[in-house]
């Protein structure tokens, strides 16, 4: 009954979920044998990884809405720094909102000059990355920032409720409404009809201008919630801390299933991307992996559960 | 005889990046107290030349509708090798050079491999391979460090008199004080166009890169090798990226695996590709207005070393504002070239 339930599911979580399986015990057997302990398998670690994961799935879960619509988000580093340093330096009750505004400014400016110029998602948002970095830059003259994350936002990222991270409770809410609105609404309709076939979604009367732009616009905001968090976590702001978001955040939702070039994709898959790559970074670094063998165990990954299910038709043309 | 008007419809993306190049550096020679000089251009040859040769393979498989994110992994990949063998006696150099080339030729042979077989989105699996290449990076230079041949490292960075003084060969005086002056990096940007980008071009694989990035569909149908193509584009483009981390290694005098800077290659080559008008969407454009592309690009910031700090502009040359501009810039050159979206009337056309 289990395994056939099992099976039902779509292939590529399937993949990420077996892989996930063999991360842990692969890490359960080397602590096993070094330390004769089950570190990996402790609920406080598993939940702790989770409230790792939760940042990266929120970039994940953004991402995704613009990658559905065979477009890409390459200003997510600067995203996640400014919405950062937007709250910390706004301070007090309208930290989050401060934070959250930036994201939608900067999702706008996406989106207009993806919908309306038409200049290709991957130079246009890398432009504006480069923009908001020198725009930072001029703001903290170069330094670090002088001011510190606001409680609530430490609290939403580091506090617990009822032994469950805080953090995995925004993630829940933020992926709950991505849900509802991929699979309950027309919006969500309009997103994989463009992310399909743009030029058929157009000309069954879909606003499809509108709809790149309210994309990008969630994609910056879930960015954004994510820096505010990451604010959070490390108590303040600093420059470069989006860095490590960006390409595995596309990592963890092409491991999903989405298809890159769009209209195909699950926010399941996305969640278990994150997970399987925070997992695999977590449990290299336990066992002391050197930065070179995690990068090269990384990239195989990746490349291996693509080439079982994420092939292309064999017919071109 | 050559029909001008069709030929400048045909190129205009790339006189387009040959203006903004002028105007930028312009500017800049302008300025510069000893602007003009053979000394300023030797150093600034320098400072573009491993940008240009990463820009150049970005540009081959952008061509053919696909993507490289890993040109920056191969280059510090390659980097990295260099600074282990390229030292020695002259036939070990000859022979490291040559191996420098291989690795970074089958990195590329690699990654059009997975792609063609695979059957896998370009982008996705440069992503990948580009970590994996890292990787092997810092396994061969966990520190900076390494040892490149100082000879060799003289003779390349600087202009053509010091090739004939560095390794003792008598120098022409006519040769002296014309051709001789000539940098370095500039003569051999022209012979990896002339050798390896001219003769690939015209030769049937590379024509079917253009035919690929233009329509698949239609290069396949023609009969055309489309595989062959796309792994040629590759692996070209391996080789390309490998030739600039092999100058980056003599350039500094050792290798070192730097994540961050692999990353700002990739991302710049992209931007430099686009600046000198070859479309993303792939079959229109060439290397040539890459090199224009990443020149510019590298110009920009030279402006601000010479900006005169007390004057009504002064506050230009402040270095935080420096990567402000940098963005606003190619923001607004991509900009200025996508406009003509505005004077489509059928909106239908905008989708291609």
């Amino acid at each position: 009954m289990l395994i056939t339930k099992f099976l039902l599911i779509d292939k590529p979580i399937r993949y990420a979920l077996g892989i996930i399986v063999l991360i842990l015990l692969t890490g359960t057997t080397y602590t096993l044998v070094t330390q004769g302990t089950m570190a990996f398998l402790s609920p406080t670690y598993l939940l702790q990884q989770l409230q790792v994961a939760s940042f990266l799935g929120l970039v994940a879960t953004g991402m995704m809405m613009v990658i559905l619509l065979g477009h890409i988000d390459l200003s997510i580093p600067w995203t996640v720094t400014c919405a950062a340093m937007a709250a910390t330096a706004m301070g007090g009750e309208w930290a989050i909102p401060a934070g959250l505004a930036a994201g939608l400014i900067i999702g706008l400016v996406n989106g207009l000059g993806v919908a309306f110029l038409r200049v290709p998602s991957m130079i246009f948002t890398l432009g504006v990355n480069t923009v908001i970095q020198g725009l930072m830059v001029v703001y903290t003259g170069g330094f670090a920032p002088q001011t510190h994350s606001t409680p609530i936002m430490e609290t939403l990222a580091t506090g617990h409720l009822l032994g469950i991270p805080n953090a995995l409770f925004v993630w829940a809410f933020v992926g709950s409404l991505i849900v509802f609105m991929l699979t309950r609404t027309a919006m969500g309709r309009y997103i994989f009809a463009i992310g399909n076939r743009e030029v058929a979604a157009y000309l069954s009367g879909i606003n499809t201008r509108l709809v790149l732009i309210a994309s990008f616009v969630m994609c910056s905001l879930c960015a954004s919630m994510a820096g505010i968090l990451l604010a959070g976590y490390s108590t303040k702001a600093y420059q470069g801390m989006g860095d490590l978001y960006l390409l595995p955040a596309i990592a963890a939702v092409v491991i999903g299933g989405t298809n890159i070039l769009g209209g195909k994709g699950t926010f399941t898959g996305t969640v278990v991307g994150a997970i399987l790559i925070v997992l695999l970074q977590s449990v290299l670094s336990v066992m002391q992996m050197p930065e070179a063998g995690r990068q090269v165990i990384y990239g195989t990954v990746i490349i291996s559960m693509l080439l079982v299910y994420g092939r292309g038709e064999k017919k071109e043309g | 005889m050559i029909n001008l008007r069709l030929w400048g419809s045909q190129n205009w993306r790339l006189l387009l990046a040959i203006v903004i190049f002028a105007l930028i550096y312009g500017s800049y020679s302008y300025m510069h107290p000893s602007g003009g000089t053979n000394r300023l251009f030797v150093q600034n040859a320098n400072e573009i030349f491993v940008l240009v040769m990463v820009s150049m393979a970005q540009t081959i498989p952008v061509l053919t509708g696909g993507l490289d994110l890993s040109v920056g992994a191969i280059m510090t990949l390659t980097n990295t090798v260099a600074s282990e063998v390229v030292n020695g006696s002259p036939s070990e150099i000859l022979l490291g050079i040559i191996l420098c080339l291989v690795v970074s030729s089958l990195c590329g042979f690699i990654n059009g491999c997975i792609i063609v077989f695979g059957r896998l989105q370009p982008i996705i699996v440069t992503l990948a391979t580009g970590a994996v290449f890292m990787g092997l990076a810092l396994f061969i230079r966990p520190s900076p460090g390494g040892n490149v041949d100082s000879d060799l490292s003289f003779a390349m960075t600087f202009d053509l008199n010091e090739i004939f003084l560095t390794y003792k060969w008598p120098l022409p005086t006519w040769f002296e004080s014309t051709v001789g002056l000539i940098p370095t990096p500039l003569v051999l940007i022209l012979i990896v166009v002339f050798a390896i980008w001219l003769p690939f071009r015209s030769s049937v694989t590379g024509r079917g890169c253009y035919a690929i990035g233009s329509s698949m569909g239609a290069a396949y149908m023609s009969g055309l090798d489309v595989d062959r193509s796309k792994i040629a584009a590759y692996t070209l483009s391996g080789l390309l990226a490998g030739i600039g981390g092999l100058y980056l290694a003599l350039q500094t005098g050792s290798g070192n695996a730097d994540v961050p800077q692999a990353g700002a290659y990739t991302l710049n080559s992209i931007a430099a590709v686009v600046i000198g008008g070859t479309s993303l969407y792939g079959g229109i454009g060439g290397v040539i207005g890459s090199i224009f592309g990443a020149m510019s690009l590298r110009s920009i910031s030279f402006n601000f070393r010479v900006f005169d700090a007390d004057g009504p502009l002064g506050f230009i040359a402040d270095p935080l504002l420096q990567p402000l501009f940098e963005g606003t810039i190619l923001l607004l050159a991509v900009s200025i070239g996508a406009a003509s979206v505005f004077r489509i009337k059928n909106r239908l056309k905008l989708f291609g």
